[in-house]
């Protein structure tokens, strides 16, 4: 059965407010999510008072503003800042996306920051995605042939066949998706979730590959694929915007003519 | 890593609500709805079976303000599971999945419930 609320050690409390020097012009609030695993306390909400205009335009250029400036305990995921390593996956107003490419002015009033939803944290904003990488690597997402390769060339496709797997193959595994979807979140344990199944997608519909009845037969059952009710939080979610939701609408097809 | 338990993050009470997610937790609801009041429906037919005061007591019930509102409610959720159903039928044949296509599609067929709502019950007390 799902649980709704938080368990006792994860229920947030206020936190503090670091404001703005004086003399800050335009000064915007980012409320965001602390957790210290060395303190033993729960998790609380920190407010930041920061001044934009010496600031960048991204919720990350905030991030990193407040960690150098203001909070230097302030700990978050981050690397490429431009949308494609997927390191900087977070809850920003109510929405998962990069903070990377989440521009500031798009967000009213304060900005309020979590980490990604319904995962354990291990501090601040990191999440642990150690089981959502088990998840990945439980779809095989590697080509697996019977055929032997071709001596003198790759194994080589068509455009049409290249066309089928670009977009699935955009995946960056920032984990938006996944973690924003409900059926995720009550039954991580043994739904795959969105991201998984994308990238089962993408091997399921690879023209070279030969193991389409393997990678089925490991989809079928009542969780691991059919928790999904079309709920598109993922797609709607997605900062590289993939359609998850269609690609397991996609799966269902497969299996239900196989 | 310390052996400390993690904390969970932030999830239902966080999170925004779109059309999509609202409209699917509505599905949810309406479908729990339409179980409960399909025996709302069970007690006037079985009223029926018991005999003249049985039914007229159900019967009481059921044209009284709260019936009224049940029986509103009932005929809403039916329209909107209806409607939203056949939305799902669309997604199982792999249609409509862009993202404005289906915001779109779930606010016409919210409207669509409404609207058949309204002309069921204009027609019940024309």
């Amino acid at each position: 059965m799902a649980e709704f609320t938080l368990p006792p050690n994860s229920r947030v409390k206020k936190g503090r407010l670091f404001s703005a020097q004086p003399g800050a012009e335009n000064v915007r609030r980012f409320v965001i999510y602390r957790y210290d695993p060395d303190s033993g306390e729960n998790p609380r909400m920190d407010t930041y008072e920061v001044d934009t205009s010496s600031c960048g335009p991204m919720v990350l250029d905030a991030l990193i503003k407040i960690k150098n400036e203001i909070d230097p305990t302030l700990t978050f995921r981050r690397s490429c800042r431009e949308g494609i390593c997927g390191s900087c996956a977070m809850n920003i107003g109510g929405t998962n996306t990069l903070a990377c490419t989440q521009a500031t002015t798009d967000l009213r009033g304060d900005v309020k920051i979590y980490p990604l939803p319904h995962m354990p944290v291990v501090k601040d904003l990191v999440p642990d995605l150690t089981h959502f990488y088990t998840q990945y690597a439980s779809i095989k997402p590697w080509l697996q042939t019977r055929t032997p390769a071709p001596t003198d060339h790759e194994r080589l496709q068509s455009k049409h066949d290249q066309e089928k797997i670009n977009s699935p193959s955009a995946c960056i595994l920032c984990a938006c998706c996944s973690t924003s979807c409900p059926s995720y979140w009550w039954n991580s344990d043994r739904f795959l979730g969105p991201a998984a199944l994308l990238a089962a997608y993408r091997w399921l519909v690879d023209t070279r590959d030969d193991a389409k009845a393997e990678r089925l037969d490991n989809l079928e059952g009542t969780f691991r694929l059919y928790r999904c009710h079309t709920i598109m939080n993922c797609t709607n979610a997605c900062p590289k915007d993939l359609n998850p939701a269609k690609a397991i609408a996609e799966i269902k097809k497969t299996l239900a003519v196989r | 890593m310390p052996e400390t338990k993690r904390p969970l993050s932030p999830h239902l009470g966080i999170y925004s609500w779109a059309v999509s997610n609202t409209l699917s937790i509505l599905h949810r609801m309406t479908g729990v709805a339409l179980s409960v009041g399909t025996l709302a429906l069970l007690s006037w037919i079985v009223a029926a079976a018991a005999g003249e005061t049985a039914y007229n007591s159900v019967l009481y019930v059921l044209s009284g303000p709260l019936g009224l509102l049940i029986l509103l409610g009932f005929s809403a959720s039916l329209f909107y599971h209806l409607g939203n159903g056949i939305r799902h039928l669309c997604w199982d044949a792999g249609l409509g999945f862009a993202k404005n296509f289906a915001r779109l599609s779930g606010l016409f067929t919210l409207l669509a419930a409404i609207i058949a709502t309204a002309l069921y019950w204009l027609g019940f007390f024309a």
